[in-house]
């Protein structure tokens, strides 16, 4: 929950509430671009950003994302952020 | 635990490993004397169990664990308190996954859950405001917790709502900031920290001015540090290096990531939405001045403590710990894990019984994954 995960913007979504599609390891995830945005929301699209609870807070260069990636996946973090969107996908879903 | 030769770059991580046991050698720390250092964030101290730096470093430096993980530090009030929400009828209680298995006195939210309340486990707290919408008989209520890290998240979230004006949806705010509870532990006078390794990730929320005070008032050394092993080497290189010239700065050695100044929409966003309760209480640390957030006034329509009447704004509602629990002194640094009566006696990260044995950035759990052999060797 603390740490953020590495993921790659690959398109906008919402340009009004400034939402973006990013793909975390292979799993798309709709992200907030709020804090990250600098000029046109565009620009962002093949950026890297590190990634907290649904929101891009940072940009960071490929070499670090994949670092990052490296250290989270030692730690089983990289696991337990994917899982959490898949539960949290399925939260919106169902009844449980 | 892990050996040099396995991190990315061993031949880097072995001559940071020897600069530091001549760094510790000069300020003259050994095993019995040794110089303590406080990772404050717990993703730091998982990685330095992870990677066994404790054991990799020279002996005469002592990691003392730090209250940076939101879940352990989470008093049992707080815990029933969601379980009572999550309990009231047309509620859908949404949380980080972390937050669902630590006790209160009622059981954990997974327990409430099993007993036919209707708690989800969501990763972003805009799954829950999309709840909201898909739901609008229903009163959906995310849990805010965490540091600076995820503060941003929920400001954002709870504006979209208001942006929207929808009504079904509000925020359990338990939100807590990191320098609060560091003057706190440097105020304590038993405390004999020599130098911190400052939260990366929430470093790059707040930036690295924060912790001025710690330099400046304390004559402390602190480096914001990344996650890496090689980047917590080299931070409490840089901790050292101060500690030897005589020098108390604030560094950053993760520059790439965390920004002098932090990220400003996050920041405008925790202002606007925010403001510091007068005191909060920390399991373990008890009550520190103005370290928890509340929802401002102008957002009343959207704080589950004033739709509901429960929390801080109900007044605060003390839980002793279990018995024999000694969260508490092992967060402060006073004992060891090991050395708690309950440690893997009635308390395993199956069945918690304190909070730092939930989460895996909590000292005890740390102890209990990695520490098998090192544990029957203290």
């Amino acid at each position: 929950m603390c740490l953020g995960i590495p993921g790659r913007i690959v398109a906008i979504t919402d340009e009004a509430r400034q939402m973006a599609m990013a793909d975390v390891s292979g799993v798309r995830r709709e992200v907030s671009v709020a804090c990250v945005v600098d000029g046109p929301l565009d620009a962002l699209v093949g950026e890297w950003v590190l990634i907290h609870v649904g929101f891009a807070m940072s940009l960071i260069d490929e070499a670090e994302a994949a670092r990052t990636l490296d250290a989270l996946r030692e730690l089983g973090e990289a696991q337990e952020a994917l899982d959490a969107m898949a539960e949290g996908a399925k939260s919106l879903e169902g009844t449980t | 635990m892990r050996y040099v030769e396995e991190f990315r770059d061993p031949k880097a991580a072995r001559a940071l490993i020897a600069r530091i046991a001549e760094a510790t050698d000069a300020i003259g720390a050994t095993r019995e004397e040794p110089v303590r250092i406080m990772e404050i964030c717990g993703g730091h101290t998982h990685a330095i169990f992870r990677y066994g730096l404790d054991k990799l470093v020279h002996e005469g430096i002592e990691f003392i664990h730090g209250p940076g993980c939101p879940v352990c530090v989470l008093p049992m009030a707080r815990v029933d308190e969601c379980v009572e929400i999550a309990e009231k009828p047309g509620v859908i209680f949404t949380t980080f996954g972390d937050a669902m298995r630590v006790p209160g006195t009622k059981g954990s939210l997974m327990q409430a859950k099993a007993r036919g309340a209707d708690v989800r486990m969501v990763y972003s707290p805009l799954d829950a405001l999309e709840l909201s919408r898909r739901n609008p008989d229903r009163e959906v209520v995310f849990f805010g917790l965490g540091f600076e890290t995820t503060t941003p998240s929920t400001a954002l979230t709870l504006l979209q709502a208001a942006r929207e004006q929808i009504p079904n949806f509000s925020i359990f705010c338990n939100h807590i900031t990191v320098p609060p509870p560091l003057k706190a532990l440097l105020d304590d006078p038993w405390m004999m920290l020599d130098g911190f390794v400052g939260p990366g990730h929430v470093s790059m929320v707040i930036g690295v001015h924060p912790y001025d005070f710690i330099a400046r008032d304390y004559g402390k050394p602190i480096v914001v540090a990344g996650f890496e092993p090689l980047d917590l080497l080299q931070s409490v290189l840089m901790v050292l290096e101060q500690i030897r010239e005589g020098r108390a700065e604030v560094k950053n050695q993760y520059a790439r990531v965390v920004p002098e100044h932090g990220n400003p929409v996050s920041l405008a966003a925790i202002e606007e939405v925010y403001e510091p309760r007068p005191s909060f209480e920390w399991r373990g640390l008890g009550e520190i001045d103005a370290s928890g957030l509340r929802i401002r006034p102008a957002f009343a329509a959207w704080d589950a403590e004033e739709k509901f009447g429960i929390g801080y704004a109900a007044g605060p509602r003390h839980v002793e710990e279990p018995e024999g629990c000694a969260c508490g002194q092992v967060m402060t640094g006073r004992i060891k894990p090991t050395a708690c009566p309950r440690f893997g006696n009635g308390c395993s990260p199956e069945t918690p019984l304190g909070a730092l044995m939930v989460s895996s950035e909590g000292a005890c759990a740390a102890y209990w994954q990695y520490g098998g052999a090192r544990v029957a060797a203290e």
